[in-house]
């Protein structure tokens, strides 16, 4: 893997760290397994693009975007809670009409970011060298994310969500109303995951319609190779192990990507099945290291 | 207190298999009672306590409490008043968060939840002296996961949750049937105690007919979904066993003879 390979991985790791978050509250937290995020990360990144295309602050585009993304995920939630409709079900509805939504608000199918300002140009104005100026303004934001959600998780309404995660009849006979947590909590990670969008369009200089396929697979992947790697016993080390799953994530793409045996070598293209593969291979593992030590 | 008016529960109503589980009940619950609830299964003990905690609404009739109808608030919003102690010691707390996350959610049941951290230091020397008093250990475990704890000391933790803010009404279904009979003579005893020393209005259904005698200061039998029996005070105390079978076997003689009578 060259530098600039390395470095790529370490900018893309954090950037959609935020998004591993997200998917990280609603898949482990809130054991709602939410699809809406294919749908809210390009969503966060055309609100954003758009934004900054109308004069709007690079800055200001990331809450315009966060806000889109928590919309986004409440309308999931309360197709689910209100309506009644499979989490599963309801999330797919949300985010194929965010499809539709998401050419609508950019008046096509992409928005280029070339040529205006973005969330880089204070820090690169600040002298650092431009390859180091991105990895260490995602990781420093990502981080930032990342001690905030800890925080959240441990005030009274974090604990009500993780409760109505673990055990909604019982969070309920204690005054909670699970709905509103639901909502709150899928909102709370869209935003997340629209933040992480707006993100990936500054970085890559574009927002495009198609950039969410497959975010919900990634995202996952980076959930499980961070909890296979770096445990997740209590909040701080499982919310810093999504964060840092989602950079190894990024690493061994990368590395997958470099390899090449005799003639063959992989595309981009082939990244969906490298990543299902990997999820799978990371969902087994624990029970065959389980089924080894029995032995 | 409370009162039960032709309070009236129907389960799958106008369909080939609907059931009707509570008949027009009128029942007037006084503070500080302590009621223990038998009756055959499905005769709607537990249906009666998920009525009141607000887990099934009811076709028809009313529940007062203190003058106020809350026979349709939803589940979380009567947490205020009543707390509950479930048969499967698993329902009653989480298994992913700490014994001391776990209290600090039950210390808050039925207030508005912000953005203040979640265990206070003051509320650890709260629940370590509360826990010592169950005389499990636990206080040496205040982080230790949940999960980690067996059935029994989970549902002692869970009694002590229903219990750490003084609720108007305490509803237990059947919350020792599912424990070995030492763990579950144990939770009795703490039962008595707690509910004794903090005069908790509490209703306890019970298959035990040993239990609905020696614990409590009334006693009801449902059957069919109607009250058949409602005894208390100095009666119940003078109510033996053998009266309380016969008077359960008496009605189902009678239905068995009916039957036998369609049959014939």
């Amino acid at each position: 893997m060259s530098w600039y390979a390395f470095i790529g991985a370490l900018e893309q790791g954090f950037v959609y760290g935020i998004m591993v978050l997200g998917v990280y509250l609603t898949f482990r937290v809130l054991d709602f397994p939410d699809l809406t995020v294919d749908g809210s990360l390009p969503l966060g990144a055309s609100v954003s693009a758009v934004a900054i295309t109308h004069g709007v602050n690079p800055f200001v585009s990331l809450g315009l975007a966060a806000a889109a993304g928590f919309a986004a995920g409440a309308v999931t939630a309360l197709l689910s809670t209100k309506l009644k409709i499979l989490h599963l079900l309801a999330s797919i509805l949300t985010m194929i009409a965010l499809y539709s939504i998401n050419i609508r608000i950019m008046d096509g199918p992409n928005v280029s970011l070339l040529g205006v300002d973005t969330v880089l140009d204070p820090i690169a104005a600040s002298g650092l060298p431009g390859y180091l100026a991105a990895p260490v303004m995602y990781a420093g934001i990502a981080l930032a994310i990342t001690g905030a959600i800890i925080l959240f998780l441990n005030t009274e309404l974090g604990q009500a969500l993780m409760a109505t995660g673990d055990n909604p009849q019982m969070i309920t006979s204690q005054g909670v109303n699970t709905d509103t947590i639901i909502l709150l909590g899928v909102g709370l990670s869209n935003a997340l995951v629209g933040f992480s969008g707006a993100l990936v369009a500054q970085n890559q200089g574009a927002a495009d319609v198609n950039m969410g396929v497959g975010t919900i697979i990634a995202g996952l992947a980076s959930v499980i190779v961070g909890e296979t790697i770096f445990g997740k016993e209590g909040i701080a080390r499982a919310c810093l192990a999504a964060l840092f799953g989602s950079v190894v994530y990024r690493l061994a793409i990368a590395l997958a990507l470099g390899v090449e045996l005799g003639r063959f070598s992989f595309n981009p293209s082939d990244l969906n099945l490298i990543t299902a593969v990997l999820v799978v291979m990371a969902l087994v593992a624990p029970k065959i290291k389980g089924r080894l030590q029995a032995k | 207190m409370i009162q039960l008016e032709a309070f009236t529960k129907y389960f799958h109503k106008g369909s080939i298999n609907e059931v009707l589980a509570l008949e027009k009940i009128d029942l007037t619950i006084r503070r500080g009672e302590f009621i223990t609830i038998i009756g055959s299964n499905g005769a709607g003990k537990s249906t009666l306590l998920n009525c009141l905690a607000g887990t099934y609404m009811p076709d028809s009739g009313h529940l007062m409490l203190d003058g106020q109808d809350i026979a349709h608030w939803p589940e979380h919003r009567r947490a205020r008043f009543i707390s509950r102690v479930f048969q499967d010691p698993l329902l009653g707390t989480c298994a992913s968060l700490s014994v001391e996350q776990n209290l600090a959610l039950a210390l808050r049941r039925g207030r508005r939840r912000g953005l203040r951290i979640g265990v206070k230091k003051a509320e650890r020397v709260l629940f370590s002296q509360a826990l010592k008093k169950l005389g499990l250990g636990l206080e040496k475990r205040l982080r230790s996961r949940v999960g980690l704890l067996s059935g029994g000391q989970r549902q002692a933790l869970t009694m002590l949750m229903a219990t750490l803010i003084k609720p108007d009404i305490l509803l237990l279904d059947e919350h020792a049937a599912a424990l070995d009979p030492k763990t579950a003579r144990q939770i009795l005893d703490l039962t008595t105690s707690i509910v004794n020393a903090q005069q908790i209005t509490t209703l306890m259904v019970t298959h035990n007919m040993n239990h609905a005698l020696t614990f409590g200061n009334r006693l009801i039998m449902l059957h069919r979904g109607k009250i058949i029996f409602d005894i208390q005070g100095e009666e119940k105390a003078a109510l033996k066993k053998e009266d309380l079978i016969a008077r359960f076997y008496d009605r189902q003689k009678e239905e068995l003879s009916a039957d036998r009578m369609l049959l014939g």
